[in-house]
């Protein structure tokens, strides 16, 4: 018998007043590596974990420099980002063109949550498959922002995205208050910090798999030269940030229930709870 | 007989899309350096429109763009080359080549063949192999890499000067101590200070303000005499390093 | 259009390629330019004359007067000629009105998209204001239908004097003192010779002094100019733009020349 899953199509209403297609794309972020962002009084920052698909593959690429003012980390469909990012860039050369001001970060932002938004209301279109967190500089000081495939956009202290981000976003939270106030080094301590709960047990952050963008002025361990555009930091450069990070305090046993919590402790080769989110699971 | 002409082929007066806005520009190659200036001086007719309007850009950490001839053509053209250039940062990750810059200048120009972009370019700067190299193009893209090279209003003044001064026209070479390819940095500075002083006397559009660029190639610094002068080093992250020197000329 | 280069003419500086090396001025056959449907602005209707512009301590000063003539007859003789954008920036026109008054629609359309619906606290100065007018004229003259002014821009933003000019042809400049049209040859060196070097010391009825003055100048020697005008002053405090106020002239000496006036012998 066939029944209508209200899936196939995204402008169409599910009876609960939901558009899963929608919420499709939102899992597509969720399976992207994390990527997490920060800000403080003088710097926007972002942080992200890259993956390789094997021993002998090249790293993805998470970053993406949009204006000397704007950059951007991804989670989700790297084609996808690669549209959008070559959106943002036309939009900020449009600015130089038209009114020689670099383009204001919030409308940069709006522009690609309405350019999102189309994809989930007209015929024929999917939503794209992909999240940014944004980070610029404009006179009104450095901003942070999250775009996301339903075609909104939001303004943060700080944030997260793409796979396991709850953890990142936990520690975020229970941080954020002192951000305002840090010099560029420990804002990015913190952001390594809060990017490390995003890995898997047996993985840590190397120079490899961690990428720092930032605008703002440059900090202690940047060349004179450093101006504060957006850079991207990469590969042996990010060494001595890693190196300031502090142990990771031993995680007490977490558990919903102590019953649970014993039995972990005793069986710690038990397969980690959280490995599900490497996969698509949708729930009906 | 009268001008029949004006009968047989009536004239409509037509709108006129170009102006011709004065200044002069000239570069020089070194071995390991390229010397790119302009005055400052905008005018239109026998007024000058403004004492300060650059003519000299800066592309990239290695490329300097200089612009001659019809004003507003000049600054959308500089505007739209950057902007080339900006989505080449964007898609490699590093600055584009000078021989490479100058290959697309020629493409830009040639697209408005038929309505031409009314301005002379002089790019300057330092190729991949560390020399110092100048290319000059005529509006609608012609082109070639030189020594040296004049252009503006007093073209017709410099070019002759630097022809003797720099490619040795007309001087026989001593016996046994040929002339040399290359000058030193200061004697080509004196020269680029000269050509301006000496055209700001004999030309009615050219003074006001003379701003040099100075490209050095990587790991070369500047000889005293010249850092005695106080260039301004512009900020850049390659090995290259780009200066500007700025002096007076005459105002009448 | 007419795409041959061949027939735009060579620009006015004689001696510029005597030896016709480049065969751009060399006129060919007249083409006819009436073939198409559309026509475009060959020559300004109604005009207006000279606008003046200084720096001074606070700010910005523009001044112009109201008339917009028909030819050599005053047809309007209060005509506003300075038009506020947004709240740190004047546009002064001179040149043909109606395409003047499409520009302030254009401006007033830029303001409300950019400023009224945004509302986030991008505003834009008098740089992005002239800026976007020089894309305007340069875009329409590349059509070979150009908005026959010359307009300067002025205003204060963030701490900061901005003074311009863009015309016809999408030619800027900027400078301390800026005069368009007649005001070019007569005005600009009485206002170069007051204003030069006290940019930052003149103060505001020094530098309204030094705008009258010019003015007056131009209403005595200037057949298309009226002794009517407003001046515009943009400060930190945002832009004023005064009421219509009348030159004082003086026209004494002329009862000591003959054939003038009223006498006949």
């Amino acid at each position: 018998m066939f029944r209508n899953t209200y899936d196939s199509d995204n402008t169409v209403f599910s009876p609960q007043g939901r558009l899963h297609q929608v919420e499709y794309a939102l899992e597509a972020v969720k399976q992207g590596s994390a990527a997490v962002g920060l800000r403080s009084k003088t710097h926007a920052i972002l942080l992200a974990l890259k993956r390789s698909s094997g021993e002998l593959a090249s790293y993805q690429q998470k970053m993406f420099r949009i204006d000397d003012h704007v950059g951007i980390a991804i989670a989700g469909l790297t084609s996808d980002a690669r549209v959008l990012s070559n959106f943002m860039r036309q939009q900020a050369m449009g600015s130089k063109m038209v009114f020689n001001r670099p383009v204001p970060v919030n409308r940069l932002v709006s522009a690609i949550a309405d350019k999102a938004q189309v994809n989930t209301q007209e015929y024929g279109r999917r939503p794209y498959g992909v999240g940014f967190l944004v980070v610029g500089l404009d006179h009104t000081g450095p901003h942070l922002y999250e775009f996301s495939p339903s075609g909104t956009s939001f303004e943060y202290f700080a944030v997260s995205i793409g796979a396991r981000s709850q953890s990142a976003k936990t520690y975020l939270e229970k941080h954020f208050e002192s951000f305002a106030d840090c010099d560029l080094e420990d804002l990015i301590r913190h952001g390594l910090h809060a990017l490390r709960e995003t890995l898997q047990q047996d993985k840590e952050l190397t120079i490899n798999n961690t990428a720092i963008g930032i605008v703002g002025p440059a900090g202690v361990h940047e060349g004179t030269g450093t101006s504060v555009d957006f850079r991207i930091l990469e590969g042996p450069p990010i060494e001595v940030y890693l190196q300031t990070m502090q142990l990771k305090e031993v995680p007490p046993p977490t558990a919903p229930t102590p019953a649970a919590a014993s039995a972990s402790a005793s069986a710690p080769a038990a397969p980690p709870p959280a490995a599900g989110d490497e996969d698509v699971q949708m729930s009906e | 007989m009268p001008d029949m002409s004006a009968i047989v082929n009536p004239q409509q007066r037509q709108f006129n899309p170009y102006a011709e806005n004065g200044g002069t520009i000239l570069a020089i190659a070194g071995a390991d350096f390229t010397v790119i200036a302009g005055d400052t001086r905008q005018s239109e007719g026998y007024s000058i429109q403004t004492r300060y309007a650059p003519k000299v850009f800066r592309l990239t950490d290695r490329a300097v763009l200089a612009v001659n001839g019809f004003a507003a053509d000049g600054n959308m053209f500089v505007k739209k080359v950057k902007q080339r250039l900006e989505w080449y940062r964007h898609a490699h990750a590093k600055d584009m080549p000078l021989r490479a810059i100058a290959r697309l200048i020629q493409t830009m120009l040639y697209a408005q063949r038929f309505f031409p972009y009314y301005v002379y370019n002089i790019l300057g700067g330092i190729e991949e192999d560390g020399t110092g190299a100048v290319y000059s193009f005529d509006p609608v893209g012609s082109y070639e890499r030189e020594t040296c090279r004049a252009a503006g209003a007093a073209q017709s003044l410099v070019q002759p000067f630097l022809d003797n001064q720099i490619y040795f026209k007309n001087q026989t070479a001593a016996q046994g101590s040929p002339h040399p390819a290359h000058l030193p940095l200061p004697d080509v500075l004196s020269i680029v200070i000269d050509s301006f002083t000496s055209a700001t006397e004999r030309h009615i559009e050219v003074g006001d303000g003379l701003e040099m660029y100075i490209v050095l190639a990587r790991g070369r610094t500047l000889p005293d005499a010249v850092a005695g002068l106080r260039p301004q080093e512009l900020p850049s992250a390659g090995g290259e390093k780009v200066f500007v020197l700025k002096r007076d000329l005459k105002k009448d | 259009m007419d795409h041959f280069p061949t027939n735009w003419g060579r620009p006015k500086y004689d001696n510029f390629d005597t030896s016709a090396t480049y065969p751009l001025h060399n006129r060919g056959q007249n083409q006819s330019t009436t073939s198409g449907a559309t026509q475009h602005t060959q020559q300004p209707i109604v005009t207006g004359t000279s606008v003046l512009a200084i720096k001074f301590k606070d700010g910005i000063m523009i001044a112009a007067d109201t008339l917009a003539s028909y030819g050599s007859l005053a047809r309007f003789k209060g005509v506003q000629r300075l038009h506020p954008v947004g709240d740190y920036t004047v546009v002064g026109a001179s040149g043909d009105m109606s395409d003047f008054q499409y520009l302030q629609h254009i401006l007033d359309g830029l303001v409300i998209s950019e400023e009224t619906t945004a509302q986030d606290g991008h505003t834009l100065g008098p740089a992005e204001i002239h800026e976007y007018l020089s894309q305007v004229m340069y875009a329409r003259r590349s059509k070979m239908n150009p908005l026959w002014n010359s307009l300067l821009v002025g205003g204060v933003k963030d701490g900061q004097r901005f003074l311009a000019y863009v015309d016809l042809l999408g030619v800027t400049y900027s400078a301390s003192t800026l005069a368009t049209g007649y005001g070019a040859y007569i005005a600009q060196p009485l206002l170069r010779k007051a204003v030069e070097g006290r940019e930052n010391t003149l103060t505001e009825p020094e530098a309204r002094a030094i705008l009258e003055n010019a003015l007056r100048v131009l209403f005595y020697r200037d057949a298309r100019s009226i002794n009517q005008y407003q001046i515009a002053t943009i400060t930190a405090n945002g832009a004023e733009i005064s009421a219509s106020l009348k030159l004082e002239t003086s026209w004494g000496f002329a009862e000591g020349i003959r054939g003038y006036g009223a006498q006949t012998q």
